[in-house]
């Protein structure tokens, strides 16, 4: 099993780093003909979501990875990458790939000084890990098929819709493995 | 860490981390912060004259006006950062109280204080500072800095110091990562920093932080050079508002960043641009800034 991992830019070597030490390979996707590579999951990290968005745009990148998450490729979005794949963005015209059904609002907890680290429940997991960095929450769902995977505080910061998780929270900067791993078994089954 | 929680420290660092692969740069108003943000900017660097002109002015450079930065916070959704002289802890302060993203301890500006530098830890607010070689860089993240950045010439669009810095903090850090561990005492003595922070780079064959490259950086290929030399994003300062076509170039950097090794692509990107800044060659300056802190 190979997974893609969107390196135009942010913490994209961290979430490589997690998964060669779990023995899984990774390639770095940074313009169009890396996509040409086969991958059997793909990782959107952390980082500023209108460098990526922009980066996804002019390095051709954007509808082949759209049509890809479209036709069930699993995608774990961390933080920015959650932004990425929202249909929608709160007070914001902007959507990106608009490929999860989700409203989420960006820089949600405010400015750096509003960055935390803390546990909480993961659905199906248990307690995990969680750190924030200038992190967006999800404000709103549309329609009934999307999961919650987690809440802080009553906000909404992890969720699943088909072979798509997205979390507001950075698993790539913790010691914890189980939530690339529960990523990593949607990739199993699907290629399977 | 002493005021510091060590967990608001490692938020500091992490923060640096989701920069990494991108290019900050230098605005001096809300319009050029939002051409930077279109541009593809991961960060702003809000202050009042970029330094090609605090050069050109002379005189006494300090932090900028809050209402100036905060009116930058208000423009963009991406972090901003500001620059506090050198030792000034109050202007640092000044920074804290509204909220900066990151503060840089920069020799661009005049420093308040010509021996000791700020006590970073006792902040919550992090802190990048520039480093001309290993030993500097220890010492300021000893002090509480969670990101280094290269001490090249500023405002000269001269890539010779930037390159200088990173290629002797490479070759510092190889160095100590092949000696023995008994060596390593005398190594942190030499560096005049705590040895464990000499253990950490043996260990790992890295800064325990970020590492941008800033200082002369001019042209998508310099961005792409320092890259190439392992810096993990670039900072950008008057070579961008001071060249032709600001948008342009600043988009062209970016892509290069993100690209540093594409050699075809960097070709692409570099034409066009239209007049990148003058620059002004190492010899012709009177004011070495990188002097500025040890």
């Amino acid at each position: 099993m190979r997974i893609g991992v969107l390196a135009v830019q942010g913490a994209f070597a961290e979430h490589i780093a997690k998964l060669n030490g779990m023995g899984v390979d990774c390639i770095e996707l940074r313009q169009r003909a890396d996509l040409e590579q086969c991958f059997d999951g793909l990782i959107l990290p952390g980082g500023e979501s209108t460098v990526q968005g922009k980066l996804l745009r002019e390095l051709q990148m954007f509808e082949p990875l759209r049509d890809r998450i479209g036709q069930g490729l699993p995608v774990l979005a961390t933080c920015a990458g959650l932004i990425l794949l929202a249909q929608r963005i709160a007070d914001d015209e902007t959507v990106w790939l608009g490929t999860l059904p989700v409203c989420v609002r960006r820089n949600a907890y405010g400015r750096q000084l509003g960055s935390f680290h803390t546990e909480a429940q993961m659905e199906g997991i248990g307690t995990v890990p969680m750190t924030f960095i200038r992190a967006p929450y999800v404000e709103s769902l549309f329609g009934a098929d999307t999961q919650i995977l987690a809440r802080v505080d009553g906000r909404i910061v992890a969720v699943q819709y088909g072979n798509q998780i997205g979390v507001a929270f950075h698993p790539e900067l913790d010691e914890d493995d189980r939530i690339h791993e529960m990523f990593l078994r949607l990739c199993r089954q699907n290629s399977a | 860490m002493s005021e510091m929680s060590e967990d608001r420290y490692t938020l500091n660092k992490q923060l640096a981390q989701m920069l990494k692969g991108g290019v900050i740069m230098d605005v001096t108003t809300p319009e050029q912060a939002k051409i930077a943000q279109e541009a593809g900017a991961c960060a702003v660097m809000a202050l009042e004259r970029i330094p090609a002109d605090i050069r050109a002015a002379g005189g006494v450079s300090r932090m900028s006006d809050p209402k100036m930065i905060k009116g930058i916070q208000e423009a963009v959704s991406i972090p901003v950062m500001a620059k506090c002289r050198i030792g000034h802890f109050v202007e640092a302060q000044v920074l804290e109280a509204i909220e900066i993203d990151y503060i840089d301890e920069s020799e661009v500006l005049s420093p308040a204080d010509d021996v000791y530098h700020i006590d970073k830890r006792g902040f919550k607010v992090p802190f990048v500072c520039g480093a001309k070689d290993l030993g500097e860089a220890l010492r300021r993240i000893n002090e509480g800095a969670s990101m280094i950045r290269t001490k090249g010439e500023p405002g000269t669009g001269d890539i010779v110091q930037a390159v200088r810095h990173m290629r002797k903090m490479n070759s510092e850090i190889a160095k100590i990562t092949s000696m023995r561990a008994d060596e390593l005492f005398e190594e942190a003595k030499q560096l005049a920093v705590p040895y464990e922070l000499v253990a950490y780079v043996h260990d790992n064959g890295r800064l325990p932080v970020v590492n941008f490259a800033a200082g002369g950086v001019a042209t998508p290929a310099d961005a792409a050079l320092m890259m190439q030399l392992g810096a993990e994003g670039v900072f950008v300062g008057s070579g961008i508002f001071k060249s032709g076509n600001p948008a342009k170039r600043a988009a062209a950097i970016v892509k290069a960043v993100t690209n540093y090794s594409d050699s075809r692509l960097i070709a692409e990107l570099s034409e066009d641009l239209g007049e990148a800044m003058v620059g002004i060659n190492e010899q012709e300056i009177e004011l070495l800034m990188a002097e500025r802190g040890k």
